[in-house]
């Protein structure tokens, strides 16, 4: 569950990124947040990853307050939560297996453990042939799949995407957000900001839109009044 | 798969123990992944982390073996400073009987151990043969040289103040021409190796200082080089302790291996100048023999490069890691 109230971002070099933001996402919801580049889709989804701390208003995940959240903390919070990039940020002197591992590694998984899950998550991206070849021997694509593989490989409750289909030709993009769909009807809570406005509205899922800050309209279902 | 946020619902009493255990588990194993992790880091570019730990070595080579060099001068010297002996020069008209007696008689005083007399003809002889100047001391109608007795102090419970006294005694007595106590030259070098030691303390703070600048710039470069790693553990949740523990085992294996290339210069050092030192020795028909390190010294001194290779990392890793932020 996320729940935005009376939002405020400011930066400090005095951006306004997010003004007066209201929203409520379910757990196990499937969301797209859409708007022009600067809109502030990035920043919606940093805040909710405490990558950056909200200036005003109140954010809540999965019932924790996020003001309360100290800083030694954050890392535990982070657990909970999987990223995916547009470029990936796979580490090119890694195998996909030592990428995809990571979380799990970080989280102090025993190596039979991280071995069993990390080929599971490769097999649900079809990439176990590829477990043992280095990032840049993969093409885009691929690469991108490693990068979903390892956003879920520890089981995330939420899972947040930045442009993650904005390199991808459309057939790929098309499968990637499949990807998510399956995801998501595990259970795990998918947030994805892009810009691909076409493809989302195929997707018919929730839309947010952003525009300067704010939240311009709701579509798709459910929709909740902001 | 099933990537469901899984809530234990477990009571804590109950699972303290294990819970306990299992943290500790995972303590240790994520211990031995960095501390594997980092050397293979460290083999993965064995040339710049070996030029590293070279000049690491070095710098820690160079106070060592002045150490060393010191304790060396300060074992000699300790054999010397035993052996202190008075020379009395006796008047040229005491003759051969009259300093035998007098000899004799100093054998009495408590303050003195042992009493040599050299004859003035055998010193005469001694000398013709030693110096090459036999014919020029021919053609002298006498011999020049005094009847000289050597003295040997009992040294055992005797200070500075007494022997000096005693020489004031022998200076007075009316055959001595003169006496001589060759401390004077024992004390300038004890005051000299004390100097010494100062300069080598002053030294090996400053290059312990230079190993860690060396080391924190070291491990400052590859903070740097593997930001995108950093980034991406602090987006999953890697604790700052996480991530440090490579970057500390790093600084260890810098210091462990600058230690040993250390041990390894002093020693091929000293196995060179083993036999130039012997000989040297022969000469002054001593059997000494050149103090290498030992065992303990050599432990130590791995140990000491360890603790700074850790200790560099250290503050590295605390100014450079928390500048980066996942962006």
């Amino acid at each position: 569950m996320i729940r935005f109230t009376n939002v405020n971002m400011t930066y400090a070099d005095g951006n306004e990124a997010l003004r007066n933001v209201n929203l409520h996402i379910a757990q196990g919801a499937m969301v797209y947040i859409t708007g022009r580049s600067g809109a502030g889709k990035s920043t919606l989804l940093r805040l909710i990853a405490l990558i950056d701390r909200h200036s005003r208003g109140q954010i809540i995940i999965n019932g924790q307050n996020l003001e309360r959240v100290r800083n030694r903390r954050i890392p535990l919070f982070r657990r909970h939560i999987g990223f995916m990039f547009q470029d990936h940020r796979l580490l090119h002197d890694r195998t996909v297996f030592d990428n995809v591992g990571l979380p799990l590694v970080i989280a102090g998984y025993r190596h039979q453990e991280i071995r069993k899950r990390v080929q599971a998550a490769l097999d649900k991206v079809s990439l176990l042939p590829k477990i043992n070849s280095y990032p840049m021997s993969l093409s885009g694509g691929e690469q991108q799949r490693v990068g979903v593989a390892r956003a879920v490989v520890h089981r995330p409750a939420i899972l947040l995407a930045d442009e993650p289909t904005g390199n991808l030709d459309p057939a790929l993009s098309w499968d990637t957000m499949k990807l998510f769909e399956q995801f998501n009807q595990v259970g795990v809570t998918v947030l994805i900001a892009s810009h691909d406005l076409d493809m989302i509205k195929r997707l018919q899922k929730r839309i947010i839109t952003l525009k300067s800050g704010r939240i311009l309209t709701h579509a798709g279902t459910p929709m909740e009044e902001s | 798969m099933k990537p469901v946020n899984k809530k234990k619902n477990t009571l804590p009493n109950k699972n303290i123990k294990s819970e306990l255990k299992r943290r500790f588990d995972m303590w240790i194993l994520q211990h031995l992944q960095a501390f594997i992790f980092s050397l293979g880091q460290f083999a993965k570019y064995p040339l710049s982390n070996i030029l590293t730990s070279a000049v690491i070595g070095i710098s820690l080579a160079l106070p060592t073996s002045f150490y060393l060099l010191l304790d060396n001068v300060r074992f000699v010297s300790s054999n010397w400073n035993g052996s202190v002996q008075v020379t009395l020069f006796l008047q040229t008209e005491v003759d051969d009987k009259q300093a035998a007696t007098f000899a004799n008689k100093l054998k009495e005083n408590e303050l003195i151990n042992e009493t040599t007399l050299i004859n003035r003809a055998d010193a005469l002889a001694e000398y013709q043969k030693l110096s090459g100047f036999a014919d020029a001391l021919n053609a002298l109608d006498e011999n020049p040289l005094p009847n000289v007795i050597l003295i040997k102090p009992a040294t055992d419970g005797m200070n500075e103040t007494q022997t000096e006294n005693l020489i004031k005694e022998l200076q007075t007595m009316p055959e001595v021409d003169s006496a001589q106590y060759d401390s004077q030259w024992i004390k300038r070098l004890l005051y000299l190796l004390d100097i010494i030691n100062r300069v080598i303390i002053i030294l090996s703070t400053l290059l312990a200082i230079g190993v860690l600048l060396i080391i924190g710039n070291t491990i400052r470069l590859s903070i740097y080089n593997r930001r995108a790693e950093i980034e991406i553990t602090k987006l999953f949740g890697g604790t700052d302790s996480f991530i440090q523990r490579p970057f500390l085992y790093s600084g260890l294996w810098y210091g462990a291996f600058g230690g040993i290339i250390a041990w390894l210069l002093i020693g091929t050092s000293m196995q060179m100048l083993r036999g130039p030192v012997k000989q040297l020795a022969n000469l002054y028909a001593s059997n000494f023999e050149l103090i290498g390190l030992g065992f303990v010294n050599s432990l130590l001194l791995i140990g000491i490069g360890i603790i700074l290779g850790l200790c560099g990392s250290w503050i590295s890793v605390k100014r450079h890691l928390s500048a980066i932020d996942p962006v």
